[in-house]
This record gives C-alpha cells, sequence and structure tokens, in this order.
C-alpha cells in the first residue's frame, strides 16, 4: 500500500494571471492539466492510490480511473514531484 | 507584447557576512548608488505588482537577506501576494527562532550556500568562519519542514571535493542541490586564475554527479551545468533579456539581470518612480535586447538557427570580453571573438583570492 504526497514545500495553486493550475515547487513551476490538479489535490499522504482512485470513480459516475491514476502518480514521482512511502 | 515574467530576483541589500572571491554583486556596492534601500512598503507593493504581471516565483536574496530586519514582514507580503518564496541565505544568521517566525509569515522554501563540504576550507574561501553555523541552519530548516536547497559555487579550489559535496547534501536530507560553476563578472573577474577550472576538474565532478543521480534517485535534484568558458554555444541567459525573469536591486533599480549594472549606457527605471508592469514593458533596460531585432552578425543569420534558443547568450559576458554589449556571446564558436573565451582556460592558475568588501578592492 502506497499513500503519494506531493513532496516538502510544493505547494498547488490557480493562477489567475495566465488562468491555469500550477504547482509550485522550489524554484519551478509546473502547469498542470484539470486531471492532474484533481489527482494532485487528493495526495495527502494520508489516502492510497485506490483511495484516490475511489474518490475520483465516485465524482465521475462509476468511470474507472486506476490505472490512470497510477501512471499520474509514478509519473510525476519521477520527476520529484510526489514522494511515494511504501507503508 | 513581451512575455509575462515568472521570477522576480529581489536583492534585499548588498550588505553580507561573508566575502566570496566570487560574489556576483557588483562590485561598487558600497557606492552612493546603493546607499538608500527600499523599505518595507515599497517591497510590499512591488511583490502585488509582480505577481499582477504573472510572477509567481520570488527569490529572497542579496547580499545577505537575513540582514533585513523586516524579513518576517516580507515573507508575509509575498505570501499574501500569492508568490512561492525562497529564501537564498548563507546560513549564518538563520537560528531557530529568526527561522520559526519565518515559517509562521509563509516563507516557502530556504537556500543555504556552502563555500564547500570541508569545514577549513569552507572558511578560508568565504572569507568568514561560517560553517558550523551553516550546518546548524541547514538542521533547522529540515527540523522546520522546509524543503531545502543546498547550493555551492564551483571553481578550480572545490571542484574536486564534488563527492564530499554530494554526501553532505544527502546527510542534510536537501531536497536540492545547485552546483553553479563560477561565471566571470563581479567579483570573480579579479579572481579569474584563481577560479577557472580544468576540463579533467569538471570532466570528473560531472561524472560523480551522473553516478549520483543514478543512485539516488529524483529524491535529490542536482543541478550541474557546465561552466560557459568550456562550451562551443552560448546559454540562453536568464531564459532569454527581459522573457521571464528580473532582479530587483536593493536601491529600487529593475534590470534583466544580476550583472546588468556592468552594461553602460543602458538606464534603469526605478519601482519607486514606476509600476513594474511599465519597467518590464516599456523601460530601456528592458526593451534594449529583448527578442532578436537587436542582434549583429553572426546572431543576425546564425548558421544554426538559433536565436529563439540562445537568445544570443550573455550580454555582460559579450560586453566584457569585446566591449559590445551587443555582440555575439563570444562563447559562440561563431563568434570572431572566441579565441578570447579558449585562452582564458589557459590562466596560470593561482590560490590567491581578492576577498569581497565593501570597498572596491585594488584591481577590481
Amino acid at each position: 500500500m502506497t499513500r503519494p504526497r506531493l513532496i516538502t514545500g510544493a505547494r498547488l495553486q490557480y493562477d489567475d494571471v495566465r488562468s491555469e493550475h500550477v504547482l509550485l515547487i522550489p524554484e519551478g513551476v509546473v502547469k498542470l492539466n484539470s486531471t492532474a490538479v484533481e489527482v494532485l489535490e487528493l495526495c495527502d499522504g494520508a489516502r492510497s492510490l485506490d483511495d484516490i482512485a475511489g474518490v475520483l470513480r465516485a465524482r465521475y459516475q462509476g468511470a474507472d480511473v486506476r490505472d490512470d491514476v497510477r501512471e499520474l502518480v509514478e509519473a510525476m514521482a519521477q520527476r520529484g514531484l510526489v514522494v511515494i512511502d511504501a507503508i | 507584447m513581451p512575455s509575462r515574467p515568472s521570477t522576480l530576483i529581489a536583492e534585499l541589500s548588498y550588505q553580507c557576512p561573508l566575502h566570496c572571491p566570487y560574489c556576483s554583486n557588483p562590485v561598487d556596492i558600497g557606492g552612493e548608488r546603493y546607499r538608500r534601500e527600499l523599505g518595507t512598503d515599497d517591497w510590499v507593493r512591488v511583490f502585488a505588482q509582480a505577481r499582477r504581471l504573472g510572477v509567481l516565483q520570488l527569490a529572497l536574496t542579496g547580499g545577505e537577506p537575513m540582514l533585513r530586519g523586516d524579513l518576517v514582514e516580507l515573507c508575509a507580503g509575498a505570501r499574501d501576494a500569492g508568490l512561492y518564496s525562497s529564501l537564498i541565505t548563507a546560513g549564518t544568521l538563520f537560528t531557530r527562532e529568526r527561522a520559526r517566525a519565518l515559517k509562521s509569515a509563509g516563507l516557502d522554501h530556504v537556500q543555504i550556500s556552502i563555500q564547500s563540504p570541508d569545514p577549513e576550507d569552507n572558511d578560508r574561501i568565504a572569507g568568514n568562519r561560517s560553517f558550523a553555523k551553516k550546518i546548524a541552519a541547514a538542521l533547522v530548516a529540515r527540523e522546520l519542514d522546509f524543503p531545502l536547497t543546498i547550493n555551492c559555487v564551483l571553481h578550480r579550489q572545490n571542484l574536486d571535493r564534488i563527492e564530499e559535496l554530494l554526501a553532505l547534501t544527502l546527510d542534510l536530507g536537501a531536497q536540492r542541490l545547485e552546483l553553479a560553476n563560477t561565471q566571470y563578472y563581479g567579483w570573480a573577474v579579479a579572481n579569474q586564475a584563481a577560479l577557472m577550472p580544468s576540463w579533467e576538474q569538471l570532466q570528473r565532478a560531472e561524472a560523480a554527479v551522473q553516478r549520483f543521480r543514478e543512485r539516488v534517485g529524483p529524491k535529490v535534484t542536482v543541478l550541474w551545468v557546465l561552466p560557459d568558458f568550456y562550451e562551443q554555444l552560448p546559454k540562453p541567459c536568464m531564459g532569454g533579456w527581459g522573457r521571464t525573469a528580473m532582479v530587483i536591486a536593493p536601491n529600487g533599480e529593475v534590470m534583466p539581470c544580476q550583472a546588468a549594472s556592468t552594461i553602460d549606457g543602458l538606464a534603469f527605471a526605478n519601482v519607486r518612480n514606476h509600476p513594474l508592469e511599465w519597467i518590464w514593458n516599456e523601460s530601456d533596460a528592458f526593451v534594449r535586447f529583448r527578442g532578436t531585432d537587436w542582434m549583429q552578425e553572426p546572431c543576425r543569420s546564425c548558421p544554426l538557427g538559433r536565436q529563439e534558443e540562445d537568445f544570443g547568450g550573455c550580454r555582460c559576458q559579450a560586453l566584457r570580453l569585446t566591449g559590445d554589449a551587443a555582440a555575439t556571446d563570444p562563447v559562440c564558436r561563431f563568434s570572431p571573438h572566441h579565441d578570447r573565451v579558449v585562452q582564458a582556460r589557459e590562466l596560470a592558475p593561482t590560490d590567491e583570492f581578492v576577498y569581497r568588501t565593501m570597498k572596491r578592492a585594488a584591481g577590481v
């Protein structure tokens, strides 16, 4: 079971000047699409990947998003934006 | 309209307890021009203006930004404006008490400089007994759950300690390591022979960085950039002139890069007199080398079509090595002055430093 969280110091913010969602990290800005925002908002270190997929499934009338969530979180971890601590 | 800036580098004060011989601050920091620093209200107003212009990242730097008595208010102002703030500090004044206050005010990230992973060497290069305080500062930053970046300016006299530096970074629990090879402006010009590394040193260091990245993975981000003097093509200095970043000096002058004040004849508008938006869009200093229209040959007909990629390289370096700030950066192998870059690698090395002081030193 893994419970992903944003790296220490990362902050999700809506940039109302450019009208887009961004992840602010030490000396970096990562533009996010709407799917990434929804997933990252749930990466709080308490929810597991299954929990996150469950929240989104409920939000989108039962669509199975588990693989998409895992892929996105793993890609973010590879880029050093998300930490996946094994519990 | 020009593109929107994303980064504001706020040089809060040129005062500093350290005397690093490669300091990038202007060499006339003790002069009349910089005597009157911006006040708290000026900075807070500017932070809000910067956000409206598009800035998201704020670097609070100097000199030593911890010497500002109003740093907590400035961090609160940055957070209110919606900026992500980084404190770029030597660490010697980053006590637990002050760090706690900065954390509460909304400071996001702490970057601490280390001059060498060896305590004695660190203190010799910094010209100040500071290593123990830096380590203590890094530990406090981690204790308070700040993301921590270690930065080290690299040169001939510390490059061979890169393995120790990487190990120390890991020990301190840092998230990032910025390895900045010395750039030759400011005080570094006076110390070029003491700082210029050999090709072999750079090769060994780069290999060590590569091994570290493979071993440690994304847990620690290591920034490593080959120094200009061993390149064949220029870098897009500051991401292009007046394109993504701006620098505000302690006196309120707004510059496209930290060294732009070395370019005679550039007029820098001041945030005391003008809104930041006008300064970014229309002031002389920002308009002068923005885009590609100002370019001369060989940039104008670049055989590699790199005008929008490297933006002609560094204006300050072009000025220093060719006498013309609008010339092609001589790092470029197509520059008629490229031989001056090649020659600089061959300087007879010395270990003697000319240390940074608030007074202009002989030979600077």
